[in-house]
């Protein structure tokens, strides 16, 4: 009889245990992808934040950059500044005398390095000619595939017919080493530049500025107009079939596709009130339509489990339903929408398939400067790198990813915090 | 809080009143195909970086979303240039010409479809014919008759192909890259076979079907618009074979090799010069109702045409496009010039 027992409550422990294990090894699966996702994602990233620089010695030669020598600017910036930093690396190897040699010579450094000269010494309203007709030493930007022999991305020891830079390349980077002619920095410019189609020289920054004017009008549409309703649903409706009716759609909409809210945000805002295409204004409206369920039901949450004596009290003492709910009610709910808020805009954040339709997923190289100048969003961006035939995209692709899951963390930490510290509880 | 409160309803409110007020347009907006994508906004870049003009908007909608915005209208609202990977259909042309649309076609070269596998399985010769029979939901049995596909290794179609089991990744309905190669690639290989050849000058929209038609029991496997996922997963199984566009290709050369087809190696001399069967041309289309209205409207299209971008060393070349003819460009840019329409036939 003891024995039984003994044997009973035996297995009933160890059945416990294996229960609190199962637990244990869902939360450590869980936890193992996310740290595989984030090492991965780090790893193919990093090659993305250094690049390659090339010293040229380039003549500002007077007969190419001002062949009139008015000295004018605009004359000037009009001018073949890639044919002097073509010179410079031509200048280098001077053995190089074969058209078809002299054009993989060209490729090893990027073709976007004259516009940079360009804009850096025009950079003044008045700026001085003094740079024409002399010889300097300008570090330019490497070619992408240079940049990815450099960092080990196209090895050496593949065969040539195989590898997008050939032996003759490899012997003058080789070469260029030697000489201290290539150096690798960190790429500021991924932080300074919108997109483009030059791997080297495509940035972050107009997506990030792109997502923030969005973010701003959703939130600036969605907080208000989500408080309001959830606060009339709460505090003021009474029940009735219509109060039903509108909470069965508002936990419908919640449930919506997202891309069908890009159609009508295309049908509405852009057919009907004819605004601008792929504009963060328009962007924001239609992800607010998708955030204010969130922030509706929510809300709501918040408002109930504010505990009715505080309504009481404050109604006990003379208070009209308007103060009450404004001085005392919604204070109090204040946390538990914020952090509504903020966890709606971090899948707005996160959101591409409404703004393909309204014209948001799209190349675009300006970095917004207001809410109606063209721009595209974060993820966006991610998903224009990924399609991008050319390699170099691959480490800008995880870059930004990991810039979109930092400013995720930031946001899911604020509604955390905020959770934490003003989160009452009775 | 209350005034804080009132503040931001009134932000709220006031914001799309604003927006309402009509904006004028001073930067180019270009839809359409994600085959052209990477070529017009290198253009567009390139554009708005030598010009005072702002840079052009690209977006990357497919062919037949780009034509649907294209063609819904006309003034600032709507987009000036459309790319296409296959030319304007008379059921798109008919819908811009109602909406007082008057498109002009510019064709910008070439692109070829491979048929690419990992560097490490063995390459592979194919003919039309071959791919028709790998790939074909019904293809003539013995007698003729059309049965299902029953080939399951690529040996079944030819001792001389390797041992593999059938396995193609490919573009899903909705990409112009999978209509190109049904129509250059499976075409071509159902007209070679007497039954479906007899059967195409009987009844053309029958024989469309079955050459048209895909395989459905898990030879061919739809694998999304993205063509760098195809490569991905091509590194990954060494036994698939992929369909996607040429530049591909040219940027994977260590890790991909492309299928020699009906004799051709899809390279760029190959595809220029029509070998290579399975290439089609590339096209945009812009709106000439806009041409004199949308600042640097004109000067994009000369962009696009210069030498600087389609000649010898042009950057469209660099990144793969694969030129027009010098006589072909000359009558592109006649075209242009006089800025000749497209009409219904």
């Amino acid at each position: 009889m003891t024995n039984l027992r003994a044997a009973h409550i035996k297995k009933r422990y160890a059945a416990e245990r294996r229960f609190k294990m199962y637990g244990l090894l869902a939360i450590m699966f869980a936890l193992g992808f996310l740290a595989i996702m984030l090492v991965t994602i780090t790893f193919r990233a990093l090659p993305a934040f250094s690049q390659t620089y090339v010293k040229v010695d380039i003549e500002f030669s007077e007969n190419v950059i001002d062949p009139d020598g008015a000295r004018e600017k605009v004359q000037i910036a009009k001018a073949d500044f890639q044919k002097i930093v073509r010179d410079g690396i031509y200048a280098l190897f001077p053995e190089v005398t074969n058209r078809k040699e002299k054009r993989k010579l060209k490729k090893l450094i990027s073709s976007e390095a004259g516009y940079h000269i360009a804009r850096v010494l025009l950079a003044d309203d008045q700026p001085d000619f003094e740079f024409i007709g002399t010889k300097q030493s300008v570090w330019v930007k490497s070619s992408d595939d240079i940049d990815s022999f450099i960092k080990g991305l196209i090895r050496r020891d593949v065969d040539e017919s195989r590898r997008r830079v050939n032996d003759q390349q490899i012997g003058w980077v080789d070469q260029l080493m030697a000489d201290g002619r290539i150096e690798k920095r960190f790429n500021w410019d991924f932080f300074k530049f919108g997109d483009s189609r030059s791997p080297e020289d495509a940035g972050i920054r107009g997506a990030v500025v792109g997502s923030f004017f969005t973010l701003i009008i959703t939130l600036l549409l969605s907080f208000p107009l989500g408080v309001l309703a959830a606060v009339y649903l709460e505090e003021y409706s009474k029940p009735s079939k219509m109060t039903a009716f509108i909470e069965v759609n508002i936990n419908n909409l919640a449930a919506v596709p997202s891309i069908v809210f890009g159609l009508l945000g295309l049908a509405l805002f852009l057919n009907f009130f004819g605004m601008p295409r792929s504009a963060p204004l328009v962007g924001g409206m239609v992800l607010s339509l998708m955030t204010l369920p969130t922030i509706i039901i929510t809300t709501r949450a918040a408002l109930k489990s504010v505990p009715p004596s505080i309504r009481e009290a404050a109604l006990g003492i003379g208070a009209s339903k308007m103060q009450t709910v404004l001085h005392h009610v919604l204070p109090l709910a204040m946390p538990g929408a914020l952090t509504g808020a903020i966890i709606g805009m971090a899948r707005a954040l996160g959101e591409t398939a409404p703004l393909l339709m309204i014209g948001m997923v799209a190349f675009i190289v300006d970095v917004p400067t207001g809410f109606t100048d063209p721009s595209t969003v974060l993820p966006v961006q991610i998903y224009i790198w990924a399609d991008s035939p050319e390699r170099a995209f691959e480490a800008k692709m995880s870059a930004a990813i990991l810039v979109l899951l930092f400013f995720l963390v930031i946001m899911n930490a604020i509604a955390v915090l905020l959770r934490r510290r003003y989160e009452r509880r009775w | 809080m209350n005034k804080s409160i009132k503040l931001l309803a009134v932000a709220a409110l006031a914001l799309p009143l604003m927006a309402t007020t009509s904006f004028a347009r001073d930067q180019i907006q270009i839809v359409g195909s994600s085959t052209v994508f990477p070529f017009s906004s290198l253009v567009a870049e390139k554009f708005g970086k030598s010009s005072s003009f702002n840079t052009p908007v690209v977006e990357s909608t497919g062919t037949g979303g780009g034509m649907k915005l294209f063609c819904s209208g006309i003034g600032e609202g709507h987009p000036d240039i459309s790319n296409a990977s296959r030319r304007i259909k008379s059921s798109e042309l008919e819908a811009c010409l109602a909406a007082g649309i008057n498109p002009i076609e510019i064709k910008v070269g070439y692109d070829g479809i491979v048929l690419a596998n990992s560097v490490d399985a063995p390459a592979f010769e194919l003919t039309k014919q071959q791919i028709f029979l790998a790939l074909a939901a019904k293809v003539p049995g013995p007698d003729g008759k059309l049965i299902d596909n029953p080939n399951m290794t690529w040996s079944d179609i030819d001792a001389s192909l390797p041992d593999v089991k059938i396995e193609v990744l490919g573009p899903p309905p909705t990409s112009g890259t999978r209509d190109a190669f049904v129509e250059l690639a499976m075409e071509g290989g159902a007209k070679k076979f007497e039954s479906l050849a007899a059967l195409r000058k009987e009844d053309k929209k029958k024989f469309q079907a079955v050459a048209h038609s895909l395989r459905e029991d898990g030879a061919f496997i739809e694998a999304g618009e993205n063509d760098n996922l195809i490569v991905q997963k091509l590194k990954a199984n060494p036994a698939a074979l992929g369909i996607f566009g040429f530049s591909f290709l040219d940027q994977n050369e260590d890790s991909i090799k492309g299928a020699i087809i009906n004799g051709a190696a899809p390279d760029f001399d190959n595809i220029a010069d029509g070998s290579y069967g399975i290439s089609r041309a590339l096209y945009y289309y812009v709106k000439k109702e806009h041409m004199d209205i949308i600042p640097g409207l004109k000067e994009y299209n000369e962009e696009f045409l210069s030498s600087k971008a389609m000649g010898e060393d042009g950057y469209l070349l660099e990144k793969g496009l694969i030129p027009l003819t010098e006589a072909e460009l000359a009558e592109v840019v006649t075209g242009l010039t006089e800025m000749k329409t497209v009409s219904l036939k």
